[in-house]
């Protein structure tokens, strides 16, 4: 712990998040309008009290939609990292463990996803599945649990070898026992590292989402369908775009900030978070 | 060596096929047709349209006409632009992302080097912090802020350069910096983590006991090895870069490629989709068998048939 306390990019990264995800879970009572709430201010105004964002072009305070917006954004990012995080694992440990037969046949249906232009395959799936909560989640989803399954793959070979895997096996335990008991829990340090780089990237992948039209339907705003609302303004209502702008960047800042200590001090040795694309 | 060569020409075809036989599906499934419009048709007019482009068959059976017209180097007609051959919009569309991409990949290339060679160089002090801010910012400003931003500076307030459209060398810069900023930003942080790693191995402690300068060590014998994790990046970034952006070219309203990722998919524009993946896929395999052969140019000890993905 005190070796996490001594890392200032950990503190600052990570009170900015804890802070973040505070202000999206209680914005139903922060917020000092609904994000809904039309004609509560006037149209389009720049920031001026008691509106400290400004309001947009429906007369809804910006400050409270970027709140809400906050609920939306970090939800996908979390939510698709996580599902990318078990698919990604599970398929990478069995391909990395079992090898033989079960590596070809896992690894060329993860090939065939990682050379999958990322952006077709998550228009095409937000097409079939809809645009609800549901539809944007396992397109983003989708498209980023390969990069985990390589990563959990190569360090599983790595592992497989090694004496405590031999234990466990005279032992008695049975390979998914050792497997999922053993080797996985080992790889915890590197994975929360991935982890923490692939929750902002998701974040992105959704605001691009909504940049082409594609993400979340209104009333629900993420701070991508903000931004994008404020992009087509951008010369005469420069705050529309630049406070969820902000959000956004400080969010990802964060992220990577955090990603970067926590690498170091969980796992000094690899360069996860630096070479994906 | 050429053993090799067609084991992983064969494995990329393999990829390719399964690439394209997954996108045709899918995109069949995805709901609504490409000559759903406004209007309603009468049945009669809607078979013959159907039949016209050959939609009224089973589906697997579109797939093969699909499948046997490439080989006669025919990617059918698009749906969307109306008697268009696909062939002939990617061609023409592929110029302006041809030169914008490689643009960004030789500028991304170059900075991003520099950046981490610098970092790394005088590691921990205030260049280095700086140079890993410019990197972090680059990974994570959407392009289309950047755009914004780099439109409101130098267009609107500034007056230097042309705000959009594809027509001299002044309206390329901006497009060009917006496309390169984020793959500059990847390149940069893996220099510097890669080189740093390289730098704490035996054979450069070897190199300093034996009294060699420092910058000789540094330059000579560190940085060719540092730079073979970035040869690998290069392939994706590359193939990616020439196929084209959306955001930049809808932004920067540029004549290109990646638009009809996008548009092409919500026509339901069959054969262009098609046509689009067939192409992102080829320049991808190319693009990373251009890799595999850079890698024995830069380590001759790399014998290639050891390099592993």
């Amino acid at each position: 712990m005190k070796l996490f306390l001594r890392d200032k990019r950990f503190v600052v990264s990570s009170s900015i998040l804890i802070l973040f995800c505070l202000l999206a879970i209680l914005a139903p009572w922060i917020a000092p309008y609904s994000y809904d709430a039309v004609g509560v201010g006037p149209n389009l105004s720049p920031p001026h009290f008691p509106f400290i964002m400004g309001t947009d072009v429906l007369g809804r305070d910006l400050f409270s939609r970027i709140l809400y917006g906050a609920r939306l954004s970090l939800a996908v990012g979390f939510c698709t990292a996580l599902f990318s995080l078990v698919l990604g694992t599970f398929t990478g440990a069995i391909a990395g463990y079992y090898g033989g037969k079960w590596d070809r046949i896992l690894m060329s249906i993860v090939d065939v996803f990682y050379i999958f232009p990322m952006l077709l395959l998550a228009i095409l799936l937000t097409l079939l599945l809809g645009r609800g909560f549901i539809g944007i989640f396992l397109a983003i989803g989708m498209t980023t649990w390969v990069s985990q399954a390589r990563l959990v793959r190569a360090l599983v070979l790595q592992a497989r070898d090694l004496p405590y895997v031999e234990a466990g096996r005279a032992m008695g335990l049975s390979h998914f026992q050792v497997l999922f008991k053993h080797i996985v829990p080992n790889l915890t340090g590197p994975m929360i590292v991935s982890l923490t780089f692939q929750i902002p990237n998701n974040i992105l992948t959704e605001s691009f989402l909504s940049f082409i039209g594609l993400g979340l339907q209104p009333p629900y705003s993420s701070w991508g369908t903000l931004a994008n609302e404020g992009f087509r303004g951008i010369q005469s209502y420069p705050h529309l775009m630049i406070f969820p702008g902000l959000a956004l960047f400080i969010t990802m800042l964060a992220f990577n900030f955090l990603g970067d200590s926590l690498r170091d001090i969980l796992d000094p040795k690899s360069s996860i978070g630096t070479n994906h694309n | 060596m050429s053993r090799y060569f067609l084991k992983s020409l064969f494995q990329s075809f393999f990829t390719l096929s399964l690439l394209v036989i997954l996108t045709f599906f899918l995109l069949r499934l995805a709901p609504g047709g490409p000559f759903d419009g406004d209007k309603v048709w009468p049945p009669e007019i809607q078979a013959n349209i159907n039949a016209k482009y050959g939609l009224d068959k089973p589906l697997v059976t579109q797939f093969g006409v699909w499948v046997n017209a490439i080989f006669h180097g025919d990617l059918n007609e698009s749906f969307h632009y109306i008697g268009t051959p696909v062939t002939e919009i990617i061609h023409e569309a592929s110029s302006a992302s041809f030169i914008l991409g490689m643009s960004a990949l030789l500028l991304s290339t170059f900075f991003g080097i520099l950046l981490g060679v610098l970092a790394a160089w005088k590691r921990g002090s205030f260049l280095d912090l700086s140079a890993m801010f410019i990197a972090i910012s680059g990974m994570t400003l959407p392009a289309y802020l950047v755009a914004t931003f780099l439109i409101l500076l130098f267009s609107n307030l500034l007056g230097w350069l042309p705000p959009a459209l594809w027509e001299d060398k002044k309206s390329m810069i901006l497009p060009v910096i917006t496309l390169a900023l984020r793959p500059l930003a990847i390149v940069a942080r893996m220099t510097r983590t890669s080189l740093l790693e390289v730098l704490h191995s035996d054979y450069i402690r070897t190199a300093h006991a034996k009294g060699l300068k420092e910058r000789t060590i540094f330059f000579k014998h560190a940085l060719k090895n540092a730079l073979i994790p970035i040869v690998t990046l290069l392939g994706p970034i590359a193939a990616s870069l020439i196929t084209g952006s959306y955001v930049v070219e809808t932004i920067f309203q540029i004549p290109g490629l990646g638009q009809y990722f996008i548009t092409s998919v919500l026509d339901r524009d069959y054969p262009l989709v098609m046509g689009m993946t067939l192409t992102y896929g080829a320049v991808l395999i190319l693009c990373n068998l251009l890799v595999d052969l850079t890698y024995g140019f830069i380590d001759p000890r790399i014998r290639i048939g050891e390099v592993r993905k």
